[in-house]
């Protein structure tokens, strides 16, 4: 925020980029302090709710703080939190297990499905854009509702799977979401009906941005359409495939929802942000020990997050 | 370039391909028709059992054509579960989030994208990095924070910011602040610097700048994102499940998981609910799937 305030002219950009915009010096103390407050007040809300908790959140992991007692008279216990979280609490592995299996699906099944239904869909064909509108819809609903939707087809009883396979009697149930080796496979599929259209429209966009001389220039030299896709347009859609591997990452460390509603995340559907959670909305609150919890998904995070922007800063400094 | 997103056709891309034979062309509309029917197939079928009494299902199965059809489900999840009253939680809170963190968010990107400093580049750094973080990882702290922080009345009608309308509104708008920043930002690097320059030359203050000549070009992207923050907010579950009380005061998408197993007793009125929730979004995405998926674009591809 101080920058903003000091209006200083802007140190020259990377070697040999030339100066781009405008002059600071016809500035007036005004404007400089109208910069200030527009920048400012967005600053401080974003640092105050979101920056400030993020380092809140490592320190307290490093304390044992059940969110009672006062604040200045917390423990720092070092790692201990850490130390129990990886070898005396039996959700973390699961949960960990989950999340990974989660990001596995995503990567491996709803996002390359959602980047073929894309190549399909950007040609030259008949409806393509009610196909699009469908493959889409379920992006527009909340996770929340998604749980419903698909406890209308997995439900036990009165569900439409079963009731289809005849297997809602006594005795023969098949129980979706409530048998710990079938549960998660019956959500990602659910997460994947949504992911799978997001993906898809990125992707899209990607590929509007796509120079048609290429593919030309490929039909040219008798490039078959697999070829085509795998040698030219995936390539070229370098930041595309970044955006898109970031979000199916961040996504899957985000799912919290889905699982929540269906049966508060567990028996099967343990994550790590249902253990984060379950630390403070349970009966004990065990606010340092949820936080160990946080900090792990922040470490996760954090690796795709930073390589992301470092990369598109590289990008953005080559244009 | 990214501009031109919005506005562009979504199927500008029509191109003939050699490679096309109608035996192909047959296979490939076969395949998209069958995604087509799987991927509408559960919201069909929750419309269709929504209108199915219980004891219709409960005679005939739950996979079966026939008997009556009728509006109780509808009825019943609307007036016992007090469906509206949730809804305008929902108003209370998506109305001043949106208003304010387009806002919000265009002056910050008017300042990083239109002045450049240095700092500008490591700010919007920070807005994107943060804005992409789990909430999980901040909810604990913040939960503790909501507990302690005192608020007068009657912004706040128990001295705290726990469980209040205002509260869940700010976190809204600071952790969109970062995704609006990013592509207002985007947005208006593509507008021409001559602007600003201009502007100075006609003595045109900064905030005149701002409001006159900026905002005005920037109305495409703020509408785009507008339809695209009203959809977000609306179907956000997770900040009020923690940072409210389960009760009265919930906005509708999380009052759903309290409902569920107290109101919504059978799978009938569990798809009428889901059907009356989900309305809003499906409609908006109907009505303004322009600015939706343009919103989306935005945000994914930069000049």
């Amino acid at each position: 925020m101080t920058a903003t305030t000091t209006g200083a002219p802007g140190k020259p950009g990377a070697p040999g980029k030339p100066e781009r915009r405008g002059r600071y010096s016809v500035l007036s103390r005004r404007d400089k302090l109208t910069l200030g407050v527009m920048l400012g007040i967005p600053t401080f809300l974003v640092f105050f709710f979101v920056l400030l908790p993020t380092i809140l959140s490592v320190v307290l992991s490093f304390t044992n703080w059940n969110g009672i007692t006062p604040l200045d008279r917390i423990d720092f216990t070092g790692i201990k939190n850490y130390q129990t979280l990886f070898t005396k609490y039996p959700p973390f592995w699961p949960a960990l297990t989950h999340n990974l299996i989660w990001l596995a699906w995503f990567l491996l099944i709803a996002t390359p499905l959602g980047m073929f239904m894309a190549v399909l869909l950007d040609k030259n064909i008949r409806g393509t854009r009610v196909y699009q509108s469908v493959l889409y819809l379920p992006v527009v609903l909340s996770l929340a509702i998604i749980g419903f939707i698909w406890e209308l087809q997995y439900s036990p009883r009165q569900g439409f799977i079963n009731g289809v396979l005849g297997t809602n009697h006594q005795g023969n149930i098949i129980d979706w979401l409530g048998d710990r080796s079938l549960n998660l496979w019956a959500v990602l599929i659910a997460a994947s009906w949504r992911q799978v259209g997001y993906v898809m429209i990125l992707y899209l966009a990607g590929l509007k941005a796509f120079d048609p001389s290429l593919r030309e220039a490929a039909q040219l030299d008798g490039a078959n359409e697999r070829q085509m896709f795998f040698r030219v347009t995936f390539p070229v859609l370098k930041p595309i495939n970044m955006v898109i591997l970031v979000i199916t990452i961040i996504e899957s460390l985000r799912a919290f929802d889905l699982v929540y509603v269906i049966n508060k995340g567990l028996n099967g559907l343990e994550l790590l942000s249902v253990l984060v959670t379950n630390n403070i909305i349970g009966e004990a609150q065990r606010v340092g020990f949820g936080s160990a919890i946080a900090v792990v998904l922040l470490c996760i995070s954090l690796g795709p997050i930073l390589w992301y922007l470092t990369r598109s800063m590289r990008e953005d400094g080559m244009q | 370039m990214t501009a031109a997103t919005v506005d562009r056709d979504t199927v500008s891309g029509r191109r003939e391909n050699p490679h096309e034979t109608p035996k192909r062309r047959v296979l490939l509309h076969a395949f998209l028709i069958f995604m087509a029917i799987v991927w509408l197939f559960p919201i069909a079928y929750a419309i269709y059992t929504s209108f199915r009494p219980y004891a219709e299902t409960n005679r005939l199965g739950y996979v079966s054509i026939g008997g009556t059809y009728n509006l109780d489900n509808y009825l019943n999840a609307w007036n016992r579960a007090e469906l509206p009253h949730y809804f305008l939680n929902t108003v209370i809170i998506v109305v001043p989030a949106v208003i304010l963190v387009l806002l919000l968010a265009s002056m910050a990107a008017f300042v990083m994208s239109r002045y450049s400093w240095r700092a500008n580049v490591l700010m919007l750094m920070a807005f994107t990095a943060l804005n992409l973080l789990p909430p999980q990882i901040i909810i604990t702290p913040l939960y503790k924070m909501y507990v302690m922080l005192p608020m007068f009345s009657p912004i706040s009608d128990n001295g705290i910011w726990y469980d209040q309308y205002f509260s869940i509104a700010l976190i809204h708008i600071a952790f969109q602040m970062g995704f609006c920043t990013f592509v207002l930002s985007n947005y208006m690097k593509t507008l021409p610097k001559e602007l600003n320059e201009a502007a100075v030359v006609d003595g045109a203050s900064v905030w005149t700048t701002y409001r006159k000549v900026i905002m005005p070009l920037t109305k495409p992207a703020l509408a785009a994102l507008a339809t695209l923050e009203v959809t977000f907010i609306y179907n956000d579950f997770f900040w009020a499940l923690i940072l409210m009380k389960p009760g009265p005061k919930l906005p509708i998408t999380t009052a759903i998981n309290n409902l569920q197993g107290q109101f919504f007793t059978d799978n009938n009125l569990v798809a009428a609910a889901a059907v009356v929730i989900a309305l809003p979004t499906i409609l908006v995405y109907i009505l303004l799937q322009k600015q939706f998926v343009g919103g989306l674009s935005l945000g994914s591809t930069k000049g």
